[in-house]
């Protein structure tokens, strides 16, 4: 039971990292073209790092840096009468009510500390490759717009969100749908950062079982499992490659793109 | 231990020379950088293997896909759609329990559940499978122009691929296949967490990173280490696609030679 109550922790983690990642992206591709200095080498330097490195070094990396950095956080604020150091030799040692979460916490709140800061991880590295793409897609926004909003008197805020904002979109959504692929293939990941997940279970359960311990005893047959596995991601990325390319040809109508005059044509034609 | 000892008896640690037992206690920065470096040796060897043989199964299988016979075109179509639409993870898994089981039925292959093979095997096919949808696109963006030359100078079949469609073909998937490159590199530290076994802890280099985190509790400085080496490295095949891709653009006017945008979005 716990093993198709898996997917649904996989379908969760997507669900809720997409927007997040999105919004991190947008917040770096933003800042990639602020007027501040500080703001937008930030910005460069946050996608330039995530992406040289593998993604998967970011993930082991990034669970036990926030982690450690919260309760480094909450050592500060509530434990300030402690007087040893926190790193002892190969220790990290807190107070016991800085623990996070608290070690007398039922298991299941220990389960969704870990999902929360495995969807931090996740929308952290993939909003580095949003910002990528989605500061391509301002830099597509064609200049003359941009010329016209000048001289209509717009300020470069009222610039920014009513001229480049909306037309931006359809400049990003190639690179974002195959980013949304990549997510879809990174979920197994999961596994590697303590949550059990799919890959969790058909380990478990694929394992060679003998009738002393369960009523239906079977071979190894963690090759099925995973090849359901398999099967599984094949259905679902496709499924996403059919329902983007509708919100693609969505997007582009009326746009003025070749996609967008293909469709104006054809409109016309018929 | 002083650090000359230490990267004489971990320099090659990964590859099961050296000195057996990892440092447990009083880790040094010298430890964690000479050992994660030496799992940066596997980390190059499959990536340079899966590079290497890639590129030419690729280009074979992306001309199947281009083939007008569906007898060749439709295994082509369903091979890269099967290794692109799954992750890699999973491949690993599947891969390796699959072997597992054709060495109990068999006992000659014996090697594919190691990891110099059976991983090799697994990255070979995946990065063959993304390099061949970069070629295919690559071969159907050959300018029209190119092609009805290449027949009012007579070329036909093999002479008119190799000295006409192949060139262009490879300037033009260039730049994505350098990108494809870099990510067949960083998927290499997969490897060690998805079945197959670091047998005596001869793992690769985000094997160490991780042994020494969990070990010293401190994620700050193996992790950037290892950053540091791929940042390396990953500089160094953009340096030497670079280049190929120079040579491979030589003929056109210098200046104007704006590298082709085919596809510069793509990743995984």
């Amino acid at each position: 039971m716990s093993f198709y109550a898996s997917f649904g922790t996989v379908l969760l983690l997507l669900a809720v990292t997409a927007p997040l990642a999105l919004g991190f992206g947008f917040g770096a591709a933003a800042g990639s073209r602020s007027h501040l200095v500080p703001v937008k080498w930030l910005s460069n330097l946050y996608m330039a790092i995530v992406r040289g490195v593998p993604d998967i070094a970011f993930f082991l990396f990034f669970v036990i840096a926030l982690d450690q950095g919260l309760e480094w956080m909450r050592h500060q604020v509530l434990c300030s009468d402690w007087d040893q150091p926190i790193r002892q030799g190969n220790d990290f040692v807190v107070c016991a009510a800085a623990k996070l979460p608290q070690n007398s916490a039922p298991e299941v709140y220990h389960q969704i500390y870990g999902f929360a800061l495995a969807v931090l991880t996740f929308a952290i590295v993939f909003g580095a490759f949003a910002g990528n793409v989605i500061a391509g897609a301002f830099k597509a926004v064609p200049h003359g717009q941009i010329e016209t909003a000048e001289a209509y008197g717009m300020t470069k805020r009222q610039t920014f969100w009513r001229i480049m904002v909306p037309q931006m979109w359809t400049y990003a959504l190639p690179g974002l749908s195959n980013l949304w692929m990549v997510l879809i293939k990174a979920t197994p990941l999961l596994f590697l950062l303590g949550v059990e997940d799919v890959v969790y279970w058909a380990k478990e359960l694929g394992g060679t079982k003998t009738a002393r311990f369960t009523d239906y005893p079977h071979g190894d047959w963690r090759m099925y499992y995973f090849f359901g596995l398999l099967v599984f991601y094949l259905l679902f990325t496709k499924v996403s490659e059919v329902v983007l390319s509708r919100i693609t040809r969505k997007l582009s109508h009326g746009q003025a793109t070749a996609a967008g005059e293909a469709m104006r044509k054809a409109g016309a034609g018929a | 231990m002083s650090c000359s000892e230490t990267i004489a008896s971990y320099a090659f640690r990964s590859l099961g020379f050296g000195e057996r037992r990892l440092p447990t206690t009083d880790i040094t920065l010298c430890d964690q950088v000479t050992l994660i470096g030496s799992g940066m040796l596997w980390n190059i060897y499959f990536g340079l293997l899966a590079i290497l043989l890639g590129f030419f199964s690729a280009q074979a299988i992306a001309l199947a896909k281009a083939s007008s016979n569906k007898a060749v075109r439709k295994p082509a179509e369903w091979f890269i759609f099967v290794f692109r639409g799954s992750p890699l993870f999973i491949q690993f898994f599947f891969g390796y329990f699959l072997f597992l089981s054709l060495k109990q039925a068999f006992p000659q292959f014996d090697n594919l559940t190691d990891a110099w093979l059976g991983a090799a095997i697994v990255l070979w096919l995946n990065t063959t499978a993304y390099s061949a949808e970069i070629f295919f696109g690559a071969l159907m963006a050959v300018p029209k122009g190119d092609l009805e030359s290449a027949d009012a100078y007579g070329f036909s079949g093999w002479p008119r691929f190799r000295r006409i469609v192949w060139p262009t073909m490879l300037r033009l998937a260039w730049p994505a296949y350098t990108n494809e490159a870099i990510f067949i590199f960083h998927s290499t530290t997969l490897v060690f967490f998805s079945g197959f076994p670091a047998l005596q802890q001869k793992g690769d280099a985000l094997y160490y990173a991780s042994y020494f985190a969990d070990k010293t509790f401190n994620p700050f400085i193996p992790y950037p280490i290892l950053a540091g080496y791929f940042v390396l490295v990953t500089l160094c095949i953009i340096t030497v696609f670079g280049l190929i891709g120079k040579r491979l653009n030589r003929h056109l006017p210098q200046g104007r030679t704006k590298r082709p945008r085919l596809m510069s979005q793509i990743f995984r």
